[in-house]
């Protein structure tokens, strides 16, 4: 499956199948991170239940340094 | 206490977390400055590298508030989307809104930022607008129901210190919510100034991030708020235009 993370066009393997998935894959699980999904945010309770498409729009933040 | 919507802190110095030299001099700056709040903001994470230090993963959060911002916003819609995300966190729901609206100046767009406040306060953020010194606007920011108005000294990250006083005394004696000087601060005397005028706090970042030693600098602005706020409370002398002794005239030796 080929998503769109963060505006870069990335093939994820087939077992990634929810956001939880993709976190996981990426070893992304324990930080601190915030997902959209096609500009919808998923909360943390939908992660394992919020199934990825083929050419989904994925944003992933986190807080960074600013003033 | 600095009382913001329904958080109360002991500290009026709110601190910027961009562009220190490292983590470890940030941590120390964070701690020397003894400030309660801390600004963040929101952006992409390098999911390839996620073993990356990132300074919020290592801050003892039961110690510290923080206030994302939503710099990188130029319209409502966009701050409001940065503001949703930074609440998704779940470790915040305050939000410092931030809507630039020229490159050059980093001036805020005073319509969009109308805009993005009235829209997060309907939705239940505690919403602390970055604004121009414009005191009409303090005004309707105010009654719109934000929580604490913060009107800039200088453009952001000039260092150039309070440029209208006048400006900010109006909107601080007009206020009936905390007014929060953001933007500009460039030494102590700056800082102490602000507070001095009366104002309820002030935040600042590069004046510390970008000192020679920042640590040292942290805790000069500490200082300089604790000792701009206890003058504003004592009261200062009117300014007279000619001198008055301090010492009696009465009871001169005199040969």
């Amino acid at each position: 499956m080929t998503l769109v993370i963060n505006g870069e066009t990335v093939a994820v393997p087939d077992e990634v199948k929810t956001v939880g998935d993709l976190l996981a894959h990426f070893r992304l699980e324990n930080k601190l991170c915030i997902v959209e999904v096609n500009v919808r945010i998923i909360q943390k309770h939908e992660y394992g239940t919020t199934a990825l498409c083929d050419g989904d729009r994925v944003e992933i933040v986190h807080f960074v340094g600013g003033g | 206490m600095l009382k913001i919507g329904p958080y109360e802190f002991s500290s009026r110095l709110l601190l910027g977390t961009g562009k220190y030299p490292s983590l470890d001099v940030q941590k120390e700056a964070v701690e020397a400055s003894g400030a309660e709040i801390l600004t963040f903001a929101v952006r992409r994470m390098n999911i390839f590298s996620p073993e990356q230090p990132n300074f919020l993963e290592q801050l003892d959060l039961s110690k510290y508030k923080l206030l994302p911002n939503t710099a990188g916003a130029k319209t409502a819609e966009e701050a409001v989307r940065i503001a949703r995300l930074a609440k998704a966190s779940g470790l915040c729901d305050m939000i410092k809104v931030e809507v630039i609206g020229c490159d050059k100046t980093l001036l805020p767009d005073p319509i969009e930022t109308l805009k993005a406040a009235e829209m997060l306060l309907e939705e239940g953020f505690i919403v602390l607008p970055y604004t121009s010194d414009d005191v009409v606007l303090a005004k309707r920011l105010e009654e719109l129901g934000c929580h604490a108005i913060m009107p800039g000294a200088s453009p952001i990250g000039s260092g150039q210190g309070i440029i209208n006083p006048l400006n900010l005394s109006f909107i601080i004696e007009q206020a009936n919510v905390p007014v929060i000087v953001d933007a500009g601060i460039g030494g102590p005397a700056d800082a102490a100034l602000a507070m001095e005028l009366g104002a309820d706090g002030v935040l600042l970042n590069t004046a510390v991030s970008g000192a020679a030693d920042p640590v040292k600098m942290a805790k000069a602005m500490k200082l300089a708020v604790e000792a701009g706020r206890l003058g504003y409370e004592a009261g200062r002398i009117p300014k007279k235009r000619y001198a008055s002794a301090s010492s009696p005239m009465e009871g001169m030796s005199v040969v």
